[in-house]
Protein backbone atom coordinates (compact mmCIF):
# COMPACT_ATOMS: atom_id res chain seq x y z
CA UNK A 1 0.00 0.00 0.00
CA UNK A 2 1.48 3.56 -0.92
CA UNK A 3 0.61 5.89 1.78
CA UNK A 4 -0.53 9.24 1.66
CA UNK A 5 2.96 11.34 1.89
CA UNK A 6 4.76 9.41 -0.05
CA UNK A 7 1.96 9.14 -3.02
CA UNK A 8 2.27 12.88 -3.22
CA UNK A 9 5.84 12.95 -3.84
CA UNK A 10 5.45 10.43 -6.53
CA UNK A 11 2.74 12.49 -8.15
CA UNK A 12 4.95 15.66 -7.68
CA UNK A 13 8.08 14.42 -8.91
CA UNK A 14 6.68 12.65 -11.53
CA UNK A 15 4.73 15.46 -12.38
CA UNK A 16 7.80 17.47 -12.75
CA UNK A 17 9.38 14.92 -15.14
CA UNK A 18 6.55 14.36 -17.05
CA UNK A 19 7.03 18.90 -17.54
CA UNK A 20 10.62 18.88 -18.04
CA UNK A 21 10.67 16.13 -20.60
CA UNK A 22 8.16 18.06 -23.01
CA UNK A 23 9.15 21.67 -22.42
CA UNK A 24 11.95 21.73 -25.23
CA UNK A 25 10.34 19.60 -27.58
CA UNK A 26 10.24 21.28 -31.47
CA UNK A 27 7.04 21.43 -33.06
CA UNK A 28 7.66 18.45 -35.36
CA UNK A 29 7.31 16.13 -32.70
CA UNK A 30 4.26 17.28 -30.94
CA UNK A 31 1.85 14.81 -32.71
CA UNK A 32 3.95 11.67 -32.18
CA UNK A 33 5.35 12.49 -28.51
CA UNK A 34 1.18 12.84 -27.94
CA UNK A 35 0.71 9.56 -29.91
CA UNK A 36 3.75 9.05 -27.38
CA UNK A 37 2.12 9.72 -24.37
CA UNK A 38 -0.99 7.90 -25.40
CA UNK A 39 0.44 5.07 -25.20
CA UNK A 40 1.94 5.43 -22.08
CA UNK A 41 -1.43 5.70 -20.12
CA UNK A 42 -1.97 2.30 -21.78
CA UNK A 43 -0.47 1.14 -18.37
CA UNK A 44 -3.73 1.25 -17.04
CA UNK A 45 -3.95 -2.30 -18.57
CA UNK A 46 -2.25 -3.27 -15.45
CA UNK A 47 -4.99 -1.92 -13.87
CA UNK A 48 -7.74 -3.15 -15.60
CA UNK A 49 -6.26 -6.66 -15.40
CA UNK A 50 -5.56 -6.41 -11.41
CA UNK A 51 -9.73 -5.23 -11.42
CA UNK A 52 -10.77 -7.97 -13.23
CA UNK A 53 -8.32 -10.25 -11.34
CA UNK A 54 -10.48 -9.75 -8.02
CA UNK A 55 -13.85 -9.19 -9.36
CA UNK A 56 -16.02 -11.51 -7.75
CA UNK A 57 -19.38 -11.21 -8.83
CA UNK A 58 -20.55 -11.63 -12.81
CA UNK A 59 -21.33 -7.27 -12.93
CA UNK A 60 -17.73 -6.62 -11.64
CA UNK A 61 -16.98 -9.09 -13.97
CA UNK A 62 -18.18 -7.57 -17.25
CA UNK A 63 -17.10 -4.24 -15.61
CA UNK A 64 -13.79 -5.21 -14.98
CA UNK A 65 -13.47 -7.82 -18.77
CA UNK A 66 -14.42 -4.49 -20.77
CA UNK A 67 -11.98 -2.44 -19.13
CA UNK A 68 -9.52 -4.92 -20.22
CA UNK A 69 -10.31 -4.86 -23.40
CA UNK A 70 -10.19 -0.99 -23.81
CA UNK A 71 -6.77 -0.60 -21.80
CA UNK A 72 -5.26 -3.26 -24.26
CA UNK A 73 -6.99 -1.19 -27.53
CA UNK A 74 -5.18 1.64 -25.99
CA UNK A 75 -1.88 -0.06 -25.60
CA UNK A 76 -1.44 -1.84 -28.74
CA UNK A 77 -2.88 1.08 -30.86
CA UNK A 78 -1.28 3.45 -29.05
CA UNK A 79 2.01 1.90 -29.66
CA UNK A 80 1.41 0.65 -33.49
CA UNK A 81 0.21 4.40 -34.54
CA UNK A 82 3.39 6.25 -32.86
CA UNK A 83 5.40 3.55 -34.21
CA UNK A 84 4.20 4.23 -37.85
CA UNK A 85 4.62 7.77 -36.99
CA UNK A 86 7.84 7.90 -35.90
CA UNK A 87 9.61 5.47 -38.53
CA UNK A 88 9.10 8.41 -41.54
CA UNK A 89 11.36 10.07 -39.37
CA UNK A 90 14.20 6.81 -39.79
CA UNK A 91 15.40 7.95 -43.35
CA UNK A 92 15.40 12.01 -42.60
CA UNK A 93 18.80 13.66 -42.65
CA UNK A 94 19.80 16.77 -41.43
CA UNK A 95 17.92 17.40 -38.46
CA UNK A 96 19.18 20.06 -36.85
CA UNK A 97 16.30 20.70 -34.05
CA UNK B 1 5.20 -4.36 2.85
CA UNK B 2 7.33 -6.65 0.54
CA UNK B 3 6.39 -10.30 2.46
CA UNK B 4 7.37 -12.25 -0.27
CA UNK B 5 9.19 -12.95 -4.05
CA UNK B 6 6.87 -12.22 -6.57
CA UNK B 7 5.36 -8.81 -4.75
CA UNK B 8 9.28 -8.13 -4.83
CA UNK B 9 9.55 -9.05 -8.53
CA UNK B 10 6.34 -7.89 -9.49
CA UNK B 11 7.39 -4.06 -8.09
CA UNK B 12 10.97 -4.60 -9.53
CA UNK B 13 9.48 -5.04 -12.70
CA UNK B 14 7.18 -1.91 -12.70
CA UNK B 15 9.54 -0.02 -11.47
CA UNK B 16 12.05 -0.76 -14.07
CA UNK B 17 8.89 -0.36 -16.74
CA UNK B 18 8.42 3.46 -15.45
CA UNK B 19 12.28 4.00 -15.88
CA UNK B 20 11.64 2.89 -19.29
CA UNK B 21 8.54 5.19 -20.10
CA UNK B 22 10.25 7.80 -19.15
CA UNK B 23 13.18 7.46 -20.97
CA UNK B 24 11.33 6.41 -23.61
CA UNK B 25 9.55 9.40 -23.61
CA UNK B 26 12.49 11.44 -23.29
CA UNK B 27 13.85 9.85 -26.67
CA UNK B 28 10.97 10.66 -28.35
CA UNK B 29 11.54 14.15 -27.85
CA UNK B 30 14.20 14.44 -30.34
CA UNK B 31 13.97 13.39 -33.94
CA UNK B 32 16.74 11.40 -33.99
CA UNK B 33 16.55 9.15 -31.34
CA UNK B 34 12.53 9.54 -31.41
CA UNK B 35 12.06 5.93 -32.65
CA UNK B 36 14.19 4.41 -30.23
CA UNK B 37 12.10 5.88 -27.86
CA UNK B 38 8.38 4.30 -28.51
CA UNK B 39 10.62 0.83 -28.75
CA UNK B 40 12.09 1.52 -24.69
CA UNK B 41 8.55 2.64 -23.90
CA UNK B 42 6.96 -1.09 -25.54
CA UNK B 43 9.40 -2.73 -23.79
CA UNK B 44 8.19 -1.11 -20.26
CA UNK B 45 4.54 -1.97 -20.79
CA UNK B 46 5.21 -5.34 -21.92
CA UNK B 47 7.02 -6.27 -18.82
CA UNK B 48 4.91 -4.80 -16.80
CA UNK B 49 1.79 -6.66 -18.31
CA UNK B 50 4.06 -9.66 -17.82
CA UNK B 51 4.54 -9.14 -14.23
CA UNK B 52 0.80 -8.54 -13.74
CA UNK B 53 0.22 -12.11 -14.26
CA UNK B 54 2.61 -13.09 -10.98
CA UNK B 55 0.16 -10.92 -8.98
CA UNK B 56 -1.02 -12.95 -5.85
CA UNK B 57 -4.64 -14.24 -6.05
CA UNK B 58 -5.09 -12.86 -9.62
CA UNK B 59 -8.50 -15.04 -10.50
CA UNK B 60 -10.04 -14.59 -13.50
CA UNK B 61 -7.44 -15.37 -15.57
CA UNK B 62 -9.03 -17.18 -18.85
CA UNK B 63 -11.33 -13.86 -18.82
CA UNK B 64 -8.15 -11.66 -18.95
CA UNK B 65 -6.43 -13.57 -21.54
CA UNK B 66 -9.94 -13.27 -23.72
CA UNK B 67 -10.12 -9.68 -23.35
CA UNK B 68 -6.48 -8.91 -23.95
CA UNK B 69 -6.61 -10.90 -27.65
CA UNK B 70 -10.19 -9.50 -28.08
CA UNK B 71 -9.07 -6.07 -27.17
CA UNK B 72 -5.71 -6.27 -28.94
CA UNK B 73 -6.60 -7.49 -32.49
CA UNK B 74 -9.14 -4.87 -33.49
CA UNK B 75 -6.46 -1.77 -31.98
CA UNK B 76 -3.71 -3.42 -34.20
CA UNK B 77 -5.61 -4.20 -37.64
CA UNK B 78 -7.06 -0.64 -37.06
CA UNK B 79 -3.45 1.08 -36.30
CA UNK B 80 -1.51 -0.78 -39.26
CA UNK B 81 -4.37 -0.29 -41.62
CA UNK B 82 -5.20 3.31 -41.21
CA UNK B 83 -4.15 6.02 -43.19
CA UNK B 84 -1.96 8.57 -42.02
CA UNK B 85 -4.33 11.59 -42.58
CA UNK B 86 -6.59 10.09 -39.91
CA UNK B 87 -3.85 9.36 -37.47
CA UNK B 88 -5.47 12.60 -35.03
CA UNK B 89 -8.96 10.23 -35.00
CA UNK B 90 -7.25 7.11 -34.25
CA UNK B 91 -5.15 8.88 -31.03
CA UNK B 92 -8.26 10.23 -30.19
CA UNK B 93 -9.70 7.14 -29.70
CA UNK B 94 -6.88 5.02 -28.62
CA UNK B 95 -7.30 7.73 -25.54
CA UNK B 96 -10.52 7.78 -25.27
CA UNK B 97 -9.85 3.20 -24.86
CA UNK B 98 -7.51 4.53 -21.90
CA UNK B 99 -9.95 6.75 -20.07
CA UNK B 100 -12.78 4.17 -19.85
CA UNK B 101 -10.58 1.30 -19.00
CA UNK B 102 -9.49 4.07 -15.82
CA UNK B 103 -13.37 4.20 -15.76
CA UNK B 104 -13.85 0.76 -15.74
CA UNK B 105 -11.22 0.16 -12.71
CA UNK B 106 -13.15 2.82 -11.14
CA UNK B 107 -16.23 1.34 -11.54
CA UNK B 108 -15.17 -2.24 -10.27
CA UNK B 109 -13.90 -1.16 -7.28
CA UNK B 110 -16.66 1.30 -5.61
CA UNK B 111 -19.58 -1.70 -6.82
CA UNK B 112 -17.04 -3.98 -4.55
CA UNK B 113 -16.63 -1.14 -2.07
CA UNK B 114 -20.82 -1.20 -1.72
CA UNK B 115 -20.68 -4.67 -1.31
CA UNK B 116 -18.18 -4.99 1.45
CA UNK B 117 -14.49 -4.16 0.31
CA UNK B 118 -14.73 -0.63 2.04
CA UNK B 119 -12.27 1.91 1.13
CA UNK B 120 -10.35 4.57 3.16
CA UNK B 121 -11.86 7.60 2.38
CA UNK B 122 -9.04 9.30 0.87
CA UNK B 123 -9.00 6.35 -1.73
CA UNK B 124 -12.83 6.48 -2.61
CA UNK B 125 -12.28 10.06 -3.19
CA UNK B 126 -9.21 9.41 -5.57
CA UNK B 127 -11.75 6.74 -7.17
CA UNK B 128 -14.97 8.73 -7.96
CA UNK B 129 -12.46 11.73 -9.57
CA UNK B 130 -10.77 9.48 -11.71
CA UNK B 131 -13.89 7.28 -12.42
CA UNK B 132 -15.28 11.61 -13.30
CA UNK B 133 -12.55 12.12 -15.62
CA UNK B 134 -11.67 9.11 -16.95
CA UNK B 135 -15.52 8.66 -18.23
CA UNK B 136 -15.76 12.00 -19.55
CA UNK B 137 -12.30 11.39 -21.36
CA UNK B 138 -14.38 8.87 -22.93
CA UNK B 139 -17.22 10.29 -24.24
CA UNK B 140 -15.43 12.99 -25.23
CA UNK B 141 -12.53 11.45 -27.14
CA UNK B 142 -15.21 9.17 -28.94
CA UNK B 143 -17.44 12.68 -29.86
CA UNK B 144 -13.76 14.11 -30.92
CA UNK B 145 -13.17 10.66 -32.89
CA UNK B 146 -16.79 10.85 -35.00
CA UNK B 147 -16.35 14.63 -35.59
CA UNK B 148 -12.90 14.05 -37.03
CA UNK B 149 -13.92 10.61 -38.78
CA UNK B 150 -16.93 12.51 -40.74
CA UNK B 151 -19.45 11.27 -39.08
CA UNK B 152 -20.92 13.82 -36.60
CA UNK B 153 -20.49 17.06 -39.55
CA UNK B 154 -22.39 19.92 -37.70
CA UNK B 155 -21.17 21.51 -33.98
CA UNK B 156 -24.17 21.20 -32.24
CA UNK B 157 -25.38 24.42 -30.37
CA UNK B 158 -28.43 24.56 -28.58
CA UNK B 159 -30.30 27.10 -25.85
CA UNK B 160 -28.62 27.32 -22.74
CA UNK B 161 -25.96 24.92 -23.59
CA UNK B 162 -23.32 25.91 -21.16
CA UNK B 163 -26.11 26.44 -18.21
CA UNK B 164 -27.20 22.84 -18.69
CA UNK B 165 -23.85 21.85 -18.78
CA UNK B 166 -22.91 23.84 -15.48
CA UNK B 167 -26.23 21.56 -13.78
CA UNK B 168 -25.08 18.92 -15.00
CA UNK B 169 -21.38 19.09 -13.26
CA UNK B 170 -23.07 19.94 -10.37
CA UNK B 171 -25.58 16.91 -10.49
CA UNK B 172 -21.99 14.88 -11.20
CA UNK B 173 -20.18 16.33 -8.42
CA UNK B 174 -23.09 15.96 -6.04
CA UNK B 175 -22.96 12.20 -7.12
CA UNK B 176 -19.81 11.86 -6.59
CA UNK B 177 -19.47 13.40 -3.33
CA UNK B 178 -22.49 11.03 -2.02
CA UNK B 179 -20.64 7.89 -3.05
CA UNK B 180 -17.57 9.29 -1.10
CA UNK B 181 -19.47 10.33 1.97
CA UNK B 182 -21.77 6.95 2.25
CA UNK B 183 -18.56 4.97 1.12
CA UNK B 184 -21.08 2.12 0.21
CA UNK B 185 -24.06 3.15 -1.94
CA UNK B 186 -26.22 0.96 -4.11
CA UNK B 187 -25.83 0.08 -7.66
CA UNK B 188 -27.61 2.05 -9.01
CA UNK B 189 -26.62 5.28 -7.89
CA UNK B 190 -23.27 4.20 -9.14
CA UNK B 191 -24.26 3.07 -12.52
CA UNK B 192 -26.50 6.89 -12.39
CA UNK B 193 -22.75 8.48 -11.37
CA UNK B 194 -21.41 6.99 -14.68
CA UNK B 195 -24.31 7.37 -16.86
CA UNK B 196 -24.12 11.58 -15.96
CA UNK B 197 -20.42 11.51 -16.53
CA UNK B 198 -20.78 10.20 -19.96
CA UNK B 199 -23.33 12.35 -21.04
CA UNK B 200 -21.27 15.41 -19.56
CA UNK B 201 -18.23 14.24 -21.55
CA UNK B 202 -20.42 14.38 -24.66
CA UNK B 203 -22.11 17.45 -24.14
CA UNK B 204 -19.02 19.08 -23.56
CA UNK B 205 -17.10 18.02 -26.80
CA UNK B 206 -20.23 18.25 -28.89
CA UNK B 207 -20.40 22.23 -29.47
CA UNK B 208 -16.16 21.99 -30.34
CA UNK B 209 -15.29 22.08 -33.22
CA UNK B 210 -12.87 23.53 -35.99
CA UNK B 211 -9.17 24.27 -35.47
CA UNK B 212 -10.05 23.56 -31.59
CA UNK B 213 -9.75 20.24 -31.44
CA UNK B 214 -6.01 19.05 -31.31
CA UNK B 215 -6.48 20.74 -28.33
CA UNK B 216 -9.23 19.05 -27.09
CA UNK B 217 -7.77 15.83 -27.96
CA UNK B 218 -4.37 16.98 -26.22
CA UNK B 219 -6.69 18.25 -22.93
CA UNK B 220 -8.29 14.72 -23.12
CA UNK B 221 -5.36 12.71 -23.43
CA UNK B 222 -3.86 14.68 -20.51
CA UNK B 223 -7.22 14.01 -18.53
CA UNK B 224 -6.37 10.12 -19.23
CA UNK B 225 -3.31 9.94 -17.72
CA UNK B 226 -4.87 11.81 -14.87
CA UNK B 227 -7.78 9.22 -14.47
CA UNK B 228 -5.23 6.45 -14.59
CA UNK B 229 -2.71 8.01 -12.17
CA UNK B 230 -5.66 8.49 -9.94
CA UNK B 231 -6.83 4.59 -10.91
CA UNK B 232 -3.06 4.25 -9.73
CA UNK B 233 -3.40 5.40 -6.40
CA UNK B 234 -6.76 3.40 -5.60
CA UNK B 235 -4.98 -0.39 -6.69
CA UNK B 236 -1.51 0.67 -5.02
CA UNK B 237 0.26 0.68 -8.21
CA UNK B 238 3.30 2.54 -8.68
CA UNK B 239 3.58 1.94 -12.33
CA UNK B 240 0.18 3.79 -13.03
CA UNK B 241 0.85 6.39 -10.95
CA UNK B 242 4.32 7.67 -12.40
CA UNK B 243 3.17 7.06 -15.83
CA UNK B 244 0.08 8.34 -15.73
CA UNK B 245 1.15 11.73 -13.92
CA UNK B 246 3.88 11.79 -16.76
CA UNK B 247 1.64 11.64 -18.98
CA UNK B 248 -1.18 14.25 -17.26
CA UNK B 249 1.61 16.60 -16.78
CA UNK B 250 2.94 16.12 -19.83
CA UNK B 251 -0.25 16.53 -22.04
CA UNK B 252 -0.84 19.56 -19.75
CA UNK B 253 1.94 21.72 -21.26
CA UNK B 254 0.98 20.40 -24.70
CA UNK B 255 -2.09 21.43 -24.39
CA UNK B 256 -0.85 24.84 -23.38
CA UNK B 257 1.53 24.87 -25.66
CA UNK B 258 -1.09 24.23 -28.58
CA UNK B 259 -3.85 26.67 -26.71
CA UNK B 260 -1.50 29.38 -26.98
CA UNK B 261 -0.54 29.03 -30.93
CA UNK B 262 -3.93 30.20 -31.62
CA UNK B 263 -4.32 32.37 -28.82
CA UNK B 264 -6.81 31.32 -27.16
CA UNK B 265 -7.05 30.14 -23.47
CA UNK B 266 -8.04 26.54 -22.44
CA UNK B 267 -11.21 27.67 -20.74
CA UNK B 268 -12.44 30.07 -23.87
CA UNK B 269 -11.62 26.45 -26.31
CA UNK B 270 -13.78 24.76 -23.36
CA UNK B 271 -16.68 26.98 -22.90
CA UNK B 272 -17.37 29.55 -25.65
CA UNK B 273 -18.87 26.84 -28.26
CA UNK B 274 -16.03 27.83 -31.39
CA UNK B 275 -18.33 29.43 -34.19
CA UNK B 276 -21.46 30.25 -31.50
CA UNK B 277 -24.81 29.85 -33.61
CA UNK B 278 -25.33 33.71 -33.90
CA UNK B 279 -21.35 33.96 -34.54
CA UNK B 280 -21.99 31.72 -38.00
CA UNK B 281 -24.51 33.53 -39.25
CA UNK B 282 -23.25 36.90 -38.74
CA UNK B 283 -20.00 36.01 -40.25
CA UNK B 284 -21.82 35.26 -44.15
CA UNK B 285 -20.76 37.47 -46.34
CA UNK B 286 -20.73 40.38 -44.09
CA UNK B 287 -18.00 42.77 -45.44
CA UNK B 288 -16.66 40.81 -48.27
CA UNK B 289 -15.40 42.67 -51.08
CA UNK B 290 -14.38 41.15 -54.37
CA UNK B 291 -15.19 38.04 -56.18
CA UNK B 292 -13.62 33.98 -56.51
CA UNK B 293 -11.17 34.19 -59.37
CA UNK B 294 -10.45 30.84 -60.31
CA UNK B 295 -7.02 30.15 -62.27
CA UNK B 296 -6.31 26.47 -64.61
CA UNK B 297 -3.46 24.22 -63.57
CA UNK B 298 -1.23 25.87 -66.41
CA UNK B 299 -1.30 29.37 -65.28
CA UNK B 300 -0.78 29.11 -61.85
CA UNK B 301 2.18 26.51 -62.78
CA UNK B 302 3.60 29.08 -65.12
CA UNK B 303 3.34 31.68 -62.50
CA UNK B 304 5.15 29.27 -59.90
CA UNK B 305 8.07 28.22 -62.35
CA UNK B 306 8.62 31.49 -62.86
CA UNK B 307 9.02 32.98 -59.08
CA UNK B 308 11.79 33.74 -57.22
CA UNK B 309 10.42 32.37 -54.07
CA UNK B 310 7.26 30.06 -53.39
CA UNK B 311 5.97 29.75 -50.14
CA UNK B 312 3.88 26.64 -49.40
CA UNK B 313 1.27 26.53 -47.35
CA UNK B 314 0.01 22.67 -46.26
CA UNK B 315 -3.57 22.67 -44.23
CA UNK B 316 -5.98 19.40 -43.72
CA UNK B 317 -6.95 19.74 -47.47
CA UNK B 318 -3.86 18.19 -48.45
CA UNK B 319 -3.92 15.41 -45.77
CA UNK B 320 -7.32 14.37 -47.12
CA UNK B 321 -6.09 14.11 -50.60
CA UNK B 322 -3.05 13.08 -49.59
CA UNK B 323 -1.46 15.38 -51.49
CA UNK B 324 1.72 15.20 -50.10
CA UNK B 325 4.14 13.30 -52.19
CA UNK B 326 2.76 15.37 -55.45
CA UNK B 327 3.49 18.17 -53.55
CA UNK B 328 7.40 17.10 -52.68
CA UNK B 329 7.62 16.38 -56.44
CA UNK B 330 6.45 19.84 -57.43
CA UNK B 331 8.70 21.20 -54.82
CA UNK B 332 11.75 19.49 -56.41
CA UNK B 333 10.82 20.35 -60.07
CA UNK B 334 10.59 23.75 -58.82
CA UNK B 335 13.84 23.72 -56.84
CA UNK B 336 15.55 22.23 -60.15
CA UNK B 337 14.54 25.13 -61.80
CA UNK B 338 16.13 27.49 -59.26
CA UNK B 339 13.33 28.77 -57.10
CA UNK B 340 13.21 29.17 -53.87
CA UNK B 341 10.08 26.99 -52.01
CA UNK B 342 9.67 27.30 -48.37
CA UNK B 343 7.00 25.23 -46.77
CA UNK B 344 5.21 27.17 -43.80
CA UNK B 345 3.45 25.19 -41.18
CA UNK B 346 0.76 26.70 -38.70
CA UNK B 347 0.46 25.71 -35.40
CA UNK B 348 -2.59 24.06 -35.53
CA UNK B 349 -2.44 23.30 -39.16
CA UNK B 350 -4.03 20.01 -39.95
CA UNK B 351 -5.80 18.97 -36.81
CA UNK B 352 -3.04 18.46 -34.85
CA UNK B 353 0.00 20.23 -33.80
CA UNK B 354 2.89 19.09 -36.11
CA UNK B 355 0.12 16.74 -38.25
CA UNK B 356 1.67 18.35 -41.21
CA UNK B 357 5.36 17.96 -40.19
CA UNK B 358 4.41 14.39 -40.35
CA UNK B 359 3.04 14.02 -43.40
CA UNK B 360 5.94 16.26 -45.24
CA UNK B 361 8.56 13.59 -43.43
CA UNK B 362 6.19 10.90 -44.91
CA UNK B 363 6.85 11.97 -48.93
CA UNK B 364 10.54 13.03 -47.84
CA UNK B 365 10.26 16.88 -47.19
CA UNK B 366 13.98 17.22 -45.26
CA UNK B 367 13.22 19.74 -42.15
CA UNK B 368 15.52 22.70 -43.31
CA UNK B 369 12.95 23.81 -45.85
CA UNK B 370 9.49 23.94 -43.54
CA UNK B 371 9.26 26.65 -41.42
CA UNK B 372 6.51 28.14 -38.42
CA UNK B 373 4.79 30.48 -38.16
CA UNK B 374 7.25 32.77 -36.73
CA UNK B 375 9.79 32.40 -38.48
CA UNK B 376 8.34 32.51 -41.53
CA UNK B 377 5.50 35.27 -41.28
CA UNK B 378 8.04 38.31 -42.46
CA UNK B 379 8.57 36.93 -45.28
CA UNK B 380 5.73 36.67 -47.61
CA UNK B 381 6.34 40.05 -48.57
CA UNK B 382 9.29 39.20 -50.81
CA UNK B 383 7.59 35.93 -51.90
CA UNK B 384 5.86 35.98 -55.58
CA UNK B 385 3.61 33.46 -55.16
CA UNK B 386 2.26 31.64 -51.74
CA UNK B 387 0.35 28.34 -52.91
CA UNK B 388 -2.24 27.41 -50.34
CA UNK B 389 -3.23 23.69 -50.65
CA UNK B 390 -6.11 22.59 -48.35
CA UNK B 391 -5.65 25.49 -45.66
CA UNK B 392 -8.09 27.64 -44.90
CA UNK B 393 -8.83 29.06 -41.23
CA UNK B 394 -4.88 29.69 -40.85
CA UNK B 395 -4.75 31.99 -43.71
CA UNK B 396 -7.88 33.55 -43.20
CA UNK B 397 -7.02 37.62 -42.37
CA UNK B 398 -10.19 38.25 -41.07
CA UNK B 399 -8.40 37.29 -37.77
CA UNK B 400 -6.58 39.95 -37.66
CA UNK B 401 -9.23 42.25 -38.52
CA UNK B 402 -12.62 41.60 -37.60
CA UNK B 403 -13.30 41.44 -33.76
CA UNK B 404 -16.51 39.95 -34.17
CA UNK B 405 -15.34 36.49 -35.94
CA UNK B 406 -14.87 33.46 -34.07
CA UNK B 407 -11.33 33.20 -35.01
CA UNK B 408 -10.48 36.62 -33.75
CA UNK B 409 -6.48 37.29 -32.57
CA UNK B 410 -5.33 33.72 -34.02
CA UNK B 411 -2.00 34.13 -35.29
CA UNK B 412 -2.28 33.57 -38.85
CA UNK B 413 0.34 32.63 -41.93
CA UNK B 414 0.15 36.37 -43.42
CA UNK B 415 -0.06 34.21 -47.44
CA UNK B 416 -1.87 38.07 -48.40
CA UNK B 417 0.67 39.75 -48.04
CA UNK B 418 2.49 37.65 -50.76
CA UNK B 419 2.25 39.09 -54.64
CA UNK B 420 0.30 36.46 -55.50
CA UNK B 421 -1.95 33.95 -53.77
CA UNK B 422 -3.12 30.19 -55.61
CA UNK B 423 -5.02 28.62 -53.87
CA UNK B 424 -6.10 24.82 -54.23
CA UNK B 425 -9.39 24.01 -52.82
CA UNK B 426 -12.09 21.26 -53.56
CA UNK B 427 -14.97 23.24 -53.74
CA UNK B 428 -16.32 26.82 -52.29
CA UNK B 429 -17.16 25.76 -48.78
CA UNK B 430 -16.01 27.23 -45.69
CA UNK B 431 -13.50 25.89 -43.40
CA UNK B 432 -14.03 23.68 -40.23
CA UNK B 433 -14.88 26.53 -38.26
CA UNK B 434 -17.70 27.82 -40.89
CA UNK B 435 -16.14 31.27 -41.19
CA UNK B 436 -16.36 32.92 -44.73
CA UNK B 437 -12.16 33.43 -45.69
CA UNK B 438 -11.73 36.98 -47.50
CA UNK B 439 -8.44 35.69 -48.83
CA UNK B 440 -10.09 34.10 -51.04
CA UNK B 441 -11.65 37.23 -52.75
CA UNK B 442 -8.26 39.30 -52.32
CA UNK B 443 -7.70 40.78 -55.90
CA UNK B 444 -4.16 39.19 -55.55
CA UNK B 445 -6.11 35.95 -55.20
CA UNK B 446 -6.76 32.52 -57.45
CA UNK B 447 -8.61 29.56 -56.98
CA UNK B 448 -7.19 26.22 -58.34
CA UNK B 449 -10.46 24.21 -58.04
CA UNK B 450 -10.25 20.42 -57.64
CA UNK B 451 -8.89 17.75 -55.47
CA UNK B 452 -5.21 18.28 -53.94
CA UNK B 453 -3.68 15.68 -55.05
CA UNK B 454 -5.06 15.73 -58.52
CA UNK B 455 -4.18 19.43 -58.82
CA UNK B 456 -0.44 18.90 -57.28
CA UNK B 457 -0.03 16.38 -60.01
CA UNK B 458 -1.19 18.95 -62.85
CA UNK B 459 1.01 21.65 -61.66
CA UNK B 460 3.83 19.33 -61.94
CA UNK B 461 3.10 18.45 -65.59
CA UNK B 462 2.77 22.02 -65.74
CA UNK B 463 5.83 23.17 -65.08
CA UNK B 464 7.83 20.33 -66.14
CA UNK B 465 6.26 21.17 -69.80
CA UNK B 466 8.07 24.59 -69.52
Amino acid sequence: MIEGLVALYIFMLAAVVGYEVIAKVPVILHTPLMSGSNFIHGIVLVGAMIALGHADTNLEKAIGFIGVMLATGNAVGGYFVTERMLEMFKSSKGDKK
Amino acid sequence: MIDNWETFLIEGIYFLAAILFILGLKKMSSPVTARGGIIWAGVGMILATLATFLTPHLSNLDLIVIAIVLGATPAWWSAKKVAMANMPQMIALYNGMGGGAAAAIAGVELIRASSGHELSTTVQTLAVLGAIIGTISFSGSIIAFAKLQGLIKKSLLFNKQQIINLVLFIFLLVLGAVIVYMGSVPVIVIILFFMVALLFGVLVTIPIGGADMPVVISLFNALTGLAVAFEGFVLSNAAMIIAGTVVGAAGTLLTQLMARAMNRPISNVLFSGFGAADGQEATDDVGIEGSLKPIDATDAAIMMAYAEQVIIIPGYGMAVAQAQHKIWELTRALIDRGVRVKFAIHPVAGRMPGHMNVLLAEAGVPYDIIFDLEEINAEFEQSDVALVIGANDVVNPIARTDPNSPIYGMPILSADKAKNVVVIKRGKGTGFSGVENHLFYADNTRMLYGDGQKMAGELLQGVKEL
